[in-house]
């Protein structure tokens, strides 16, 4: 797709001792994280570790109550080229094709290239034919590939995908990954927050397990399955109730 | 009855008299609710869209001008627009546009209040998506009140309500003078007191079916949008 470029001008992010706190709770703890070019990465750990906060930090739609997080070694403000689809995206009272129209009007896309942008990435997520359906008329499969066409939009260097597939059928799950393979093919850095190990096995090549607000444990995809270094992620692959 | 068959012989006869009022009453009752949108909406949206010191007191006082008695709106009117008034200069009490200006000044919190609900509704649902796309203060505006358009058209129908039935004001600031500034309501008041019921039930079947025909056409209107947008 010519329209996605792999420049990483975005990355790394690195956080730097980054904390959230909201009233007396602690959602992110002293979170020392680097998150390079390259393999996707993926966030794992049970619900309230933290995974969305910190996925929503490094998106820039968070501020830290402590600590920075810097994108592309500086510490301003959050890049352009950087996109999210969120667990339960909210899909745009308009056309399937009129939310990646928007899309591509915020971000600023020249308007004598939307067209053909509009139908690269229908067929990138398998919603050709689709386009004049309402969004919201689209089964959540559907919309969740249509969110991952609009966060496409943007042309991001990076790309978080919160629990993307968290509420889908196994078939829907099937055609969202496919596509996830598809983006990172050309070169776009993923990272994606889950709690489904499978997800987790087919799609990472670099693993951070986060537990009560703390990395545990960060390495490579198969060195963390194959050789986990924690009690907590010990348990949590095999099964086991982590609270 | 015989009432009830001379105003409907009035009404199907297409009496000149009657179509005057009729068209004065949708003129300025349209008109007035034409220029409370464009106050109404952008006020409703900001007030949804900002975060400001005293804003719950706004939009408290907000919803109560929703019930602004129409005869006191009528009496500020008339002191403004009467010579000796600050906006006597204008001379325009007792005529059409005295009317739309009161029936404004009634219908515009109406608008506002019912825009800042269903806009800060929508922006509860929007706000992450919007916020990841990098879209400005004004898109946001702009975005919400195209994509709130449906539930709008409900605020737009709670006011022309409010509009069409409206006696008070009218009657205060435009004299209900014949041929000039006599709407459907001001008219059907002024009929029964003089006993002349066949005209004021006539006036009233007509004021009805006007009602019902704006809510019908904007009914289907909305589903057929919704139909098409989602």
């Amino acid at each position: 797709m010519s329209a996605v470029h792999p420049p990483l001008s975005n990355l790394p992010i690195a956080f730097e001792d980054v904390s959230v706190v909201v009233g007396a709770v602690t959602i992110l703890d002293r979170i020392t994280l680097c998150l390079a070019p390259g393999t996707p990465t993926v966030l794992i750990g049970p619900n309230g570790s933290g995974k969305t906060t910190l996925l929503r930090a490094a998106m820039g739609l968070l501020a830290p109550s402590r600590g920075r997080v810097a994108w592309g070694g500086q510490g301003i403000g959050a890049p352009k080229r950087r996109a999210i689809v969120f667990q339960r995206p909210t899909m745009l009272r308009r056309s399937a094709a009129g939310n990646i129209r928007y899309a591509l009007g915020a971000a600023r896309i020249a308007r004598a290239d939307r067209d053909a942008r509009l139908a690269e990435l229908l067929t990138l997520v398998g919603l050709e034919g689709l386009g004049g359906r309402p969004a919201r008329r689209l089964s959540g499969g559907e919309q969740q590939r249509l969110a991952l066409a609009r966060a496409l939009a943007r042309d991001p260097t990076v790309l978080f995908l919160d629990e993307p597939t968290a509420s889908l059928d196994p078939a829907a799950t099937k055609a969202f990954e496919d596509v996830i393979h598809a983006v990172v093919a050309r070169g776009i850095k993923i990272v994606m927050a889950t709690h489904d190990l499978g997800a987790a096995r087919r799609l990472a090549g670099e693993i951070v397990m986060l537990h009560r607000g703390r990395v545990i444990e960060t390495g490579a995809a198969a060195d963390f399955f194959d050789t986990p270094q924690t009690g907590e992620a010990v348990k949590f692959i095999s099964g086991a109730l982590l609270v | 009855m015989p009432d009830d068959l001379s105003a409907l012989q009035l009404v199907l006869s297409g009496d000149p008299a009657l179509l005057a009022i009729v068209r004065l009453s949708l003129i300025v009752s349209l008109s007035a609710v034409l220029c409370a949108a464009f106050i109404g909406i952008p006020v409703g949206a900001l007030i949804a869209l900002t975060r400001f010191p005293g804003r719950e007191a706004i939009i408290v006082a907000l919803n109560a001008m929703m019930g602004l008695p129409p005869v006191v709106v009528g009496l500020a009117i008339y002191l403004a627009l009467s010579r000796s008034g600050p906006l006597g200069f204008w001379d325009l009490l007792f005529t059409p546009q005295a009317m739309i200006i009161a029936q404004t000044v009634l219908v515009a919190p109406i608008i506002a209040a019912l825009t800042r609900q269903t806009v800060e509704d929508l922006w509860v649902e929007y706000r992450d998506e919007l916020a990841a796309m990098d879209v400005g203060a004004l898109g946001r505006v702009a975005t919400l009140v195209w994509d709130a358009r449906f539930s709008l058209v409900t605020a737009l129908l709670a006011g022309f309500g409010r509009a069409a039935a409206e006696v008070g004001a009218v009657i205060m600031v435009g004299g209900n003078i014949d041929g000039f500034t006599r709407t459907m309501t001001t008219a059907i008041a002024l009929e029964t007191s003089k006993g002349n019921l066949a005209l004021a039930v006539g006036l009233g079947i007509v004021l009805m079916a006007i009602v019902v025909a704006v809510n019908a056409f904007a009914w289907m209107a909305r589903r057929a949008g919704e139909r098409l947008a989602g």
